[in-house]
């Protein structure tokens, strides 16, 4: 893992100071609400419907125990017992009080963690892949990157008023976890003929009120260009992003405006007088960064034997096993999701005791790594298969053992309006009453792969609009009303989903959810076409008939 | 009728002006503001409240009488006055002197 040199432990700590004299200030009356406003967000303190609300930085979803440990001890002193873990790989408590908060910021610098770059108009926290590092199909671990990333964009003086805020996420599979299609800039590392690492490098995409796929800009983007390269990217859009209206200031409405091949040119020749100077990567640099992330030392001895003799044995491990167990690249090794969709449970949330149970099995069973997924689970990257039956047995006693990781119950939701400032509907409780619905785990299973993301409002905060099946609450006329959108994706074949027709009430919206799904099972080619697959091949039709009958 | 809303500055703590002008935790213990007098009047303590530090951001909401209740009109300020609809055991609905009555 990453771990702070002086630098980091020096700004961390001197951020905490200032943000406390900040707080000081604002109580004494020496600030006005006004000039504190941008001064909290920066330091990921919003006001929320009930109270302030602290969202922490998780950098590129990666954690230790001890790091764990504090948020569960934050939870339990500062917080009402829980957080809740964000679409963003970032965790929320939402009952923190002002005057607590510096000193929650001093307890996170103490384990190297903080909230900075988790609001505001800045280039926020980059976020990777959750299998990083540990799956089988990838290239390069792409958390190096997003740390040098990380270095170039904190404090960094042109970019800390940008016109709109700016997310950059980087996958290092082919398969892409990382969603980067739907980010202001996405990479994807790809290896180039010669060998070397690169990146294929998307512009533009982004979700909210205007959902765009990212554009291509490069096919292979040298690594050592990468700072370069980005810089002229967010120079381009520094100064021709929109600043005259919010909702069209991002650079995805910048692209659109200006037209992919003018903006590339632009980039490009921003590009030309950038690079070659002071952002060229040093390949000592890399290897430098490289360094901290290098793998944990993995028992070369292990092997699948043990663990497939208790699957054999066990079918709830099995169901464990084909779901929540994914390939690692050492043998008889594998990752582990930990599943926050517990069924009625709200997505993303996790008690201060879950957290330590969570700490515990990393720090017994994972080489002391936890990850944090944008799918709001958690990861165990690192684990020996033969020590998964054990791991298993202690998530189902802390909750935390439901073997649906991908399946129709594992929701990414908002926290809509039971907890938003924003929402215009709920979301948590739709997706408690889904998931409820599809309790049964055979069913579940027989339904196969299916991404249901629900967001309480335009802003998209629960990603609707790349779900297979997404669900949009709105308000209309005082009452919550959902809309379902159909088709969408956030992987290498990202796709934004189209509305399939007139919403729903919150009261009939499980129903024609059930509807939606069931009509996919009917007319499926094979249990092994998923849901997306069989929605391209048969477009709406036979969805919008189920839910609104022939018109 | 209206009320005026807020959030308590130190801690984020939802509350109403109450009767006696202080700023009350519950609802049901806010001044009802019936008239375009009363609004005024509390508009103003509102703004008194922001430059002694107590509060940010006051708004106005709606109420509205469902069975010998006062209610807000907006659903979003129904979950604002009592806690997460998911959550019982949070805000202000786990109250015992709420639940009571």
């Amino acid at each position: 893992m990453y771990r702070y040199d002086e630098f980091d432990a020096h700004f961390v700590s001197a951020r905490v100071e200032q943000f406390r004299d900040q707080v000081r200030r604002r109580l004494a009356g020496d600030l006005t609400e006004d000039q504190f406003k941008p001064l909290r967000l920066m330091n990921g303190v919003y006001l929320q419907l009930h109270a302030y609300m602290l969202r922490i930085a998780i950098p590129y979803g990666t954690l230790d125990a001890r790091q764990m440990r504090r948020l569960a001890h934050i939870a339990r002193t500062y917080d009402r017992g829980y957080g809740h873990f964000t679409t963003r790989q970032n965790i929320q408590f939402n009952w923190p009080r002002l005057k607590d908060i510096p000193d929650i910021l001093e307890q996170l610098a103490e384990v190297e963690m903080h909230a900075i770059q988790t609001s505001g108009n800045c280039i926020r926290n980059v976020t990777a892949d959750h299998f990083s590092g540990a799956a089988a199909d990838e290239i390069v671990d792409p958390r190096p990157y997003a740390e040098i990333l990380r270095q170039w964009s904190s404090l960094h003086p042109e970019f800390s008023f940008l016109p709109r805020k700016f997310k950059i996420a980087v996958t290092g599979a082919p398969h892409d976890r990382a969603a980067v299609q739907v980010h202001d800039i996405g990479l994807q590392a790809v290896r180039g003929a010669d060998g070397n690492i690169g990146f294929t490098v998307f512009v533009g995409g982004g979700l909210g009120r205007t959902p765009m796929v990212g554009r291509k800009v490069r096919d292979f983007l040298p690594e050592e260009d990468l700072l370069a390269y980005s810089e002229a990217i967010l120079r381009v859009y520094n100064r021709y992003g929109r600043r005259d209206n919010k909702y069209k200031a991002r650079i995805k409405i910048l692209v659109h405006e200006t037209g992919l091949e003018t903006l590339k040119a632009d980039i490009e020749r921003e590009f030309e007088e950038i690079r070659g100077g002071v952002l060229d990567l040093p390949q000592a640099e890399i290897d430098r960064i490289v360094g901290y992330f290098a793998p944990p030392e993995l028992d070369a001895g292990a092997d699948d034997e043990a663990f497939e003799r208790a699957v054999a044995a066990d079918p709830a491990l099995a169901a464990f096993a084909e779901c929540n167990v994914h390939a690692h690249h050492g043998a008889g090794h594998a990752s582990i999701t930990i599943s926050l969709k517990p069924v009625g449970k709200a997505p993303g949330d996790a008690t201060a005791e879950q957290m330590e149970v969570v700490a515990d099995l990393a720090e017994r069973y994972g080489h002391n790594e936890i990850r944090v997924s944008h799918e709001q689970n958690l990861v165990l990257p690192h684990v020996r298969k033969s020590d998964i039956p054990a791991v298993f047995a202690v998530l189902v006693g802390a909750g935390l053992g439901d073997a649906n990781a991908g399946l129709v119950t594992d929701i990414i939701a908002c926290p809509g309006m039971d907890y938003c400032a924003l929402a215009t509907a709920r979301s948590i409780p739709v997706a408690q009453r889904i998931s409820e619905r599809f309790a049964s785990l055979q069913r579940q299973r027989d339904i196969g792969d299916l991404k249901i993301k629900i967001s309480g409002c335009i802003n998209a905060c629960g990603h609707h609009h790349v779900g297979h099946i997404g669900i949009l609450g709105v308000e209309k006329k005082g009452e919550e009303y959902y809309q379902i959108t159909l088709g969408g994706s956030a992987d290498e074949n990202t796709s934004v989903g189209e509305i399939i027709g007139r919403g729903f009430s919150y009261d009939e919206i499980v129903d024609a959810i059930e509807k939606v799904v069931d009509t996919y099972v009917d007319l499926r080619s094979d249990p092994a076409e998923d849901f997306l697959a069989a929605y391209r091949r048969v477009g709406d039709a036979p969805f919008k008939e189920a839910l609104y009958g022939s018109a | 009728m209206k009320a005026l809303t807020a959030n308590r500055l130190i801690d984020g703590e939802v509350v109403w002006l109450g009767r006696a002008g202080q700023w009350v935790e519950t609802l049901d213990v806010a001044r009802l503001l019936e008239n375009a007098e009363a609004i005024a009047e509390a508009e103003a303590l509102g703004i008194e409240a922001v430059a002694q530090r107590l509060i940010v951001e006051p708004y106005l909401i709606d109420l509205r009488r469902e069975d010998n209740e006062i209610v807000p009109v907006r659903f979003r300020e129904r979950i604002r006055a009592k806690g997460p609809t998911t959550r019982l055991d949070l805000g202000k609905q786990a109250r015992r002197e709420v639940s009571a009555a």
